[in-house]
């Protein structure tokens, strides 16, 4: 008896062993847009480190910067970039800041359902921001009409259809129009939820994607991905150097080199509407948020080393889930921005 | 200095104590005290739920004080909250979905209980009880891909041509808005008014319907005349259990009405529903005033569901009354 007792000390106490060292887990939350790239990440990572487990929720970007915020979990992620109020709001709360770190590139195209066009259309922005303020309400607007010449479309009033919910992907959208229209920055803005001027809200991108379907002449947008993994037909954006660019892997990439020229210090940067012939304008960043000061080290050390693998071995999954891969100058600014996590 | 405190003076409590103690191995006691608790629970879990959702709303009550039910512009932006076209939108898609689902699910009850027989009634209450139990987004689903289309191709079609002249069914087809909002709450209700009003028209005792009959009333007038009326505040029970549910509802609601605070007199419009939006916006919150309005919002219903039930309880009061009155005279 006495020596099963011991026996059964001995191995608690070799579990126990066992278990603190492979205890380290560390929570994020946040941005929907990026989880499935996140969540590839992190199970390849666990693979590659045992020891460390990172549990993400993807309950929205909102979501993550109020609860990085708080301190209920050790990092965030947000499809738009913190303002100045919500990083203010941090530092005062914990005493030291907070930085962005850009992960992969997203973006958002225009889906669309006219009865008896089948051709791929094209779209300028003004044509964008007057069916989105509603001031085109017919498809045979010659805003609409004059960048597709050859395709007849018809005098039907157009039915715009945008998110619900509060969302990255109306962040991003909402970043575009109010760039390219100051009748949008004036009177709607940009944010995950705004107050739209007109059309019908569905949730999801397969609540917009489905609605678009479903109802004749209607226009949207939907997240790059959603459409190409569901093998959506969508129109081209013409950019600021007046060229109809297709949105995919490659010229949402070319957005993002193109700013990264002159890329900020703190990484907030918004490419829409951006320079670059082959640049494909509503393309965007999205973001982990990493507190610049841990008062654990094997924390610090763990989220460090995972963004360092993420930023080298973990950008070669990117593609095979249809996400744009980071430049390489991003790339070797995040490694220097990185230090500053102490 | 203790033990004479507690032994001396202490005849009377250890007797009381005692007695106590037996009457609580009758078990009356216990029951009743546990019970208490029970009942007591309900009240707490409501205060608990005022007090938070009045905390929790401090700086839009602050700033729009009664503006905010009294406004209609929502932006997160530019930080103006108004919740009327919320409020209007649980309103009239609740109101679309008894004025269908009451009759329909009375009529159904009213078979069930006094026509059908025995062994059908009771069937069909097992497909009824399962109706009951699907989760909302299944509904939601079924409304998106077979009630929307329908309504968008036939049905609104058909009321533009024929009542077209009415407000309520001017404007374009879009499929999704209050009336599809509507008839989807109404497809979800009616399995709560067809169950309770059926176990209630079956407790109308035998002997109602037998004196009818023996009276010379056809079996529809010994129905409708003497089991409806008798079961009446039991039926009306059943409608306020389906209003309080169609008050509530979100995910069926949001994936068909179209999320567009708008007030509109068409119920072909796009509109939005209070529990839709905080669904749809609590997570994304852009700033504290939008998260602390959408709490608000939440008060609002509160307060709504409230209202609506004590106006129930008077017309349960009223119609009783009126109905033991003309039953004497």
């Amino acid at each position: 008896m006495k020596r099963i007792t011991a026996l059964l000390v001995v191995v608690l106490a070799v579990a126990g062993v066992l278990c603190a060292d492979s205890a380290l887990s560390i929570t994020g939350a946040g941005a929907t847009f990026p989880y499935p790239m996140y969540s590839k990440w992190f199970d390849e990572y666990h693979k590659k480190n045992a020891h460390l487990e990172i549990n993400y929720q993807s309950i929205g970007s909102g979501g993550g910067i109020k609860q990085v915020t708080e301190g209920t979990v050790d990092f965030g992620a947000t499809d738009g970039p913190m303002n100045d109020d919500q990083l203010k709001a941090f530092q005062d709360k914990h005493g030291f800041g907070i930085l962005h770190f850009p992960t992969v590139l997203g973006a958002d195209v225009v889906s669309y359902n006219i009865p008896g066009v089948s051709a791929e259309l094209n779209f300028t922005p003004e044509a964008i921001s007057g069916i989105f303020l509603g001031k085109i309400t017919k498809w045979n607007d010659p805003a609409i009409a004059g960048a597709n010449k050859g395709v007849s479309l018809p005098a039907n009033g157009i039915v715009v259809v945008h998110r619900s919910e509060g969302s990255g992907t109306t962040y991003i959208w909402t970043d575009y129009l109010s760039k390219i229209s100051d009748e949008w920055k004036t009177k709607v803005g940009k944010g995950a939820s705004v107050n739209w001027p007109v059309g019908i809200g569905q949730k999801g991108n397969e609540g917009v994607a489905g609605m678009i379907k479903q109802t004749p002449n209607s226009f949207g947008y939907i997240e790059l991905i959603y459409a190409i993994q569901n093998n959506m037909a969508y129109g081209r954006v013409k950019n600021s150097s007046g060229a109809f660019i297709k949105a995919d892997l490659a010229s949402v990439t070319s957005a993002a080199a193109a700013a990264a020229k002159n890329m900020p210090d703190d990484f907030r940067v918004s490419i829409t509407d951006a320079p670059g012939k082959t640049a494909y304008p509503i393309s965007s960043f999205t973001w982990l948020l990493v507190p610049a000061k841990f008062s654990d080290a094997t924390k610090r050390d763990a989220i460090k080393g995972f963004v360092k693998w993420m930023l080298a071995d973990g950008q070669n999954y990117t593609e095979a889930l249809s996400y744009a891969k980071l430049p390489k100058e991003v790339v070797a600014k995040e490694l220097k921005a990185l230090n500053n996590v102490q | 200095m203790a033990t004479t405190t507690t032994t001396v003076p202490s005849a009377g409590p250890v007797a009381g104590w005692r007695s106590f103690l037996s009457r609580l191995r009758q078990g009356d006691e216990i029951a009743q005290m546990i019970t208490f608790l029970f009942a007591a629970s309900v009240v707490l879990l409501t205060l608990l739920l005022v007090f938070v959702l009045w905390q929790g709303s401090i700086l839009p009550r602050h700033k729009f004080g009664f503006n905010f039910f009294r406004t209609s512009v929502w932006d997160p932006i530019f930080d103006q909250f108004g919740a009327l076209p919320f409020i209007y939108g649980t309103l009239v898609t609740s109101a679309v979905s008894l004025f269908v689902a009451v009759p329909l699910g009375i009529g159904a009850a009213i078979f069930l209980a006094e026509l059908a027989p025995a062994r059908v009634s009771d069937a069909l209450e097992f497909f009824i009880d399962l109706l009951a139990a699907v989760p909302s987004v299944i509904y939601g689903v079924l409304g998106v891909f077979i009630v929307v289309p329908l309504m968008r191709s036939y049905i609104q079609p058909a009321l533009q041509n024929t009542l077209g002249f009415f407000p309520l069914f001017k404007g374009p087809a879009y499929g999704i808005g209050f009336l599809t909002a509507g008839i989807v709450l109404a497809i979800m209700v009616i399995p709560y008014i067809i169950s309770v009003s059926r176990e209630v028209l079956l407790s109308v005792p035998r002997d109602q319907r037998e004196a009818a009959l023996s009276l010379g009333s056809t079996r529809w007038e010994s129905t409708w005349k003497v089991v409806v009326p008798f079961a009446r505040p039991g039926i009306f029970g059943s409608v306020f259990l389906a209003l309080a549910r169609a008050l509530g509802e979100t995910m069926a609601v949001t994936m068909v009405i179209g999320n567009t605070p708008t007030i509109s007199a068409s119920l072909f419009s796009p509109g939005y529903s209070i529990a839709a939006v905080i669904a749809n916006e609590l997570t994304e919150a852009s700033s504290n005033l939008h998260y602390q309005s959408l709490i608000e919002l939440g008060l609002a219903l509160f307060l709504l569901t409230f209202i609506l039930n004590g106006i129930a309880r008077l017309l349960i009061v009223a119609t009783s009354q009126r109905g033991r009155r003309t039953g004497h005279t």
